[in-house]
């Protein structure tokens, strides 16, 4: 079986900076991890790697190159390859323009399944899957929680909502994003992760994705930020203690100064 | 110091010891168990032959990443540092070093992957230091050899498979007439005596080992008729590193628990690690374990270099477990009632160190080594 793991580089911090002119977030200088969902993702396709010893596990990420040290790691951990798609005309991306130069990229590969994270933390939009899904017009199942069952045919997985479970079975070639809760990581291999840092990690750039620069980066965005702030904190609440006929007229009143200021 | 790839190893070592070892060190300890599950793990993420070629199935790296796993290891759990360094450096490395070809390709590839566990037997009741005066003989038969005696204190003991011992074979030589074999759990004859109970690393299967009339092919002679104490001693050099890695590990987990306690507790409306004698006591912790870490690296990396390292792994043990013991004891002062209960984990680290100053050579072993090396 073959399987493309889609997986984002993060800053590691709650605190991000943005940049106040283009609205993105600036990555430099910040410590980064492996995007937490993206990470189960890497952590599902060994574990079919594990069942199925034949299966190929290939991690494509889109970014900078200092995510090099992060597929290192990943190497650490007993995937067979990686690339690094990186050329200046891909910054800047939206989801839009991520998804179809990831897209690309895959479509350089064979597949069965590709597993990529429900959402990254630092965006936070659950697209980038989807729309890859879209653009290689292949089903999908999104929020996975566990995989119950791999054959070579297709893949039995739980689909988690908020307050229910649903099971499903989905023919290969598919697409599946997968959640962090559930799915621990493992630790890597002593003796790939001592041969980690020696790994070359091979750079898809828009020449081998033959990407028209009008289509990716910032260029190629439907999305443009307009403006990034942080929001100021709402105010604290007000406890009205009368009975109920006085706090609800209380309250009438207070939604009727506050629209009039 | 260290360079990438050993911080690498560093901090894959960390994480599993946070996720293996720590959380049961506690219990291993009280319970005197054997910690099955962790060599488990150890197994399972290519850890048991770290400083091993890849020929037989070693994990491909040097002496100096195999010595940050048994400190980090020892930080959280003295017992899991000397079950990995057992294997390792005593199991492995004499058939690694001085065994025959045929004896390397038999033994070596499940030792390697952690398959077969490897131990040690060369103490005796009547014979410690004074290795010469073992009891244990092996007398040539046609095509084998019979092995008669026992052996005591020896690790991993009845959990391991495969043991390298050492015996007479012309007991009129003395020390030249020691040689060592490889002697495989489950043969006639071979049984294990008195479980010890012991201060310190508790979890670790410390026992005896009988031999009656154990009949050993000739194949599993390891090296040549005589060559015993020379394998001994040279295993036993490497060994000692192990040993200081893990006598490190203990006061570096020491040091740790007692920073964390100092910031917290307050006396007199303050944390104690304002007061003039709590910094003066962590000031001199501190320093004692970077200076054993200097020469525990040093002599990680002469054993890679240099052909003759026995000084400088004498020196990493001796300063190191010396450390181990000083740290402990300061640690447990720093605490004062919560350092002597077990509640905390200074009162086992504390047992735990002192095994560090006697086996794989006592502290006054380590002074003769150096002595003879530095009067040469």
């Amino acid at each position: 079986m073959k399987i493309i793991v889609l997986v984002k580089q993060v800053p590691n911090t709650t605190e991000i900076k943005v940049d106040p002119i283009k609205g993105t977030l600036i990555r430099d200088g910040v410590d980064s991890i492996i995007n937490p969902d993206d990470r189960a993702s890497v952590e599902c396709a060994l574990m079919i790697k594990d069942q199925f010893p034949e299966t190929h596990v290939r991690v494509l990420t889109m970014g900078p190159k200092q995510a090099v040290g992060m597929l290192q790691e990943l190497y650490g951990m007993g995937v067979d390859e990686c690339s690094l798609i990186n050329d200046a005309i891909f910054a800047g991306a939206d989801t839009w323009a991520t998804s179809l130069t990831l897209s690309k990229a895959i479509a350089l590969y064979e597949y069965d399944l590709i597993l990529a994270g429900r959402q990254a933390i630092d965006g936070d939009t659950a697209q980038v899957g989807p729309q890859v899904a879209e653009w290689l017009d292949l089903p999908q199942v999104t929020y996975v929680s566990s995989i119950k069952e791999v054959t070579d045919k297709n893949i039995t997985v739980v689909k988690s909502y908020e307050d229910m479970e649903e099971v499903c079975r989905v023919s290969f070639p598919c697409l599946i994003t997968t959640l962090a809760d559930q799915i621990k990581p493992r630790l890597g291999n002593f003796s790939l992760v001592w041969e980690s840092n020696q790994r070359e990690i091979p750079i898809l750039t828009s020449v081998e994705l033959k990407a028209d620069p009008k289509e990716v980066g910032l260029k190629g965005s439907l999305t443009q930020v307009k403006k990034t702030f942080v929001k100021s904190v709402s105010k604290k609440g007000q406890m009205i203690k009368d009975d109920i006929e006085l706090a609800a007229k209380t309250i009438a009143d207070i939604i009727h100064q506050n629209n009039h200021a | 110091m260290l360079s990438e790839k050993h911080i690498k190893i560093q901090t894959l070592m960390r994480e599993f010891t946070q996720k293996y070892v720590a959380p049961i060190a506690a219990e291993i300890d009280e319970n005197h168990r054997f910690p099955e599950e962790t060599v488990r793990a150890l197994v399972q993420h290519g850890m048991m032959s770290i400083p091993y070629p890849k020929t037989f199935g070693g994990a491909g790296a040097d002496t100096l990443a195999y010595i940050i796993a048994v400190e980090e290891l020892s930080k959280a759990c003295a017992t899991t540092g000397v079950i990995l360094s057992a294997h390792t450096s005593l199991g492995i490395s004499p058939i690694y070093t001085y065994g025959s070809d045929a004896l390397k390709a038999k033994y070596l590839p499940d030792m390697m992957s952690g398959k077969k566990l490897g131990a040690f037997g060369l103490t005796e009741p009547n014979a410690g230091t004074d290795a010469a005066g073992q009891k244990t003989v092996a007398i040539l038969k046609d095509d084998h050899y019979e092995l008669t005696g026992s052996k005591i204190f020896i690790t991993n003991a009845i959990y391991a498979d495969i043991y390298v011992v050492f015996a007479m074979t012309q007991p009129e030589l003395g020390m030249k007439g020691i040689t060592a074999f490889v002697i495989e759990k489950g043969w006639e004859g071979f049984t294990f005596g008195k479980k010890e109970k012991k201060l310190g690393i508790c979890g670790s299967s410390t026992c005896e080992l009988v031999f009656d009339h154990v009949k050993v092919p000739l194949e599993n002679r390891l090296g040549k008729e005589g060559e015993g104490f020379k394998i001994a001693m040279g295993t036993l050099d490497g060994g000692r590193i192990g040993i200081a890695a893990q006598a490190v590990g203990i006061a570096k987990g020491a040091l740790k628990e007692t920073l964390e306690y100092a910031k917290k507790r307050k006396q007199f409306k303050q944390p104690i690690s304002n007061f003039q004698n709590t910094q003066f006591v962590i000031a001199d912790m501190a320093l004692q374990i970077e200076a054993a870490e200097l020469l525990l690296y040093r002599a990680a990396v002469a054993k890679d270099t240099q052909k003759n390292f026995s000084k400088e792994a004498a020196m990493a043990k001796l300063f190191g477990s010396e450390t181990a013991m000083k740290v402990t004891t300061q640690a447990i002062q720093v605490l004062g009632g919560y350092g002597y209960i077990k509640d905390y984990p200074l009162e086992r680290m504390f047992r735990d160190a002192k095994i560090t100053e006697i086996y794989e050579g006592t502290s006054e072993v380590q002074r003769m080594v150096i002595a003879s090396s530095v009067l040469r």
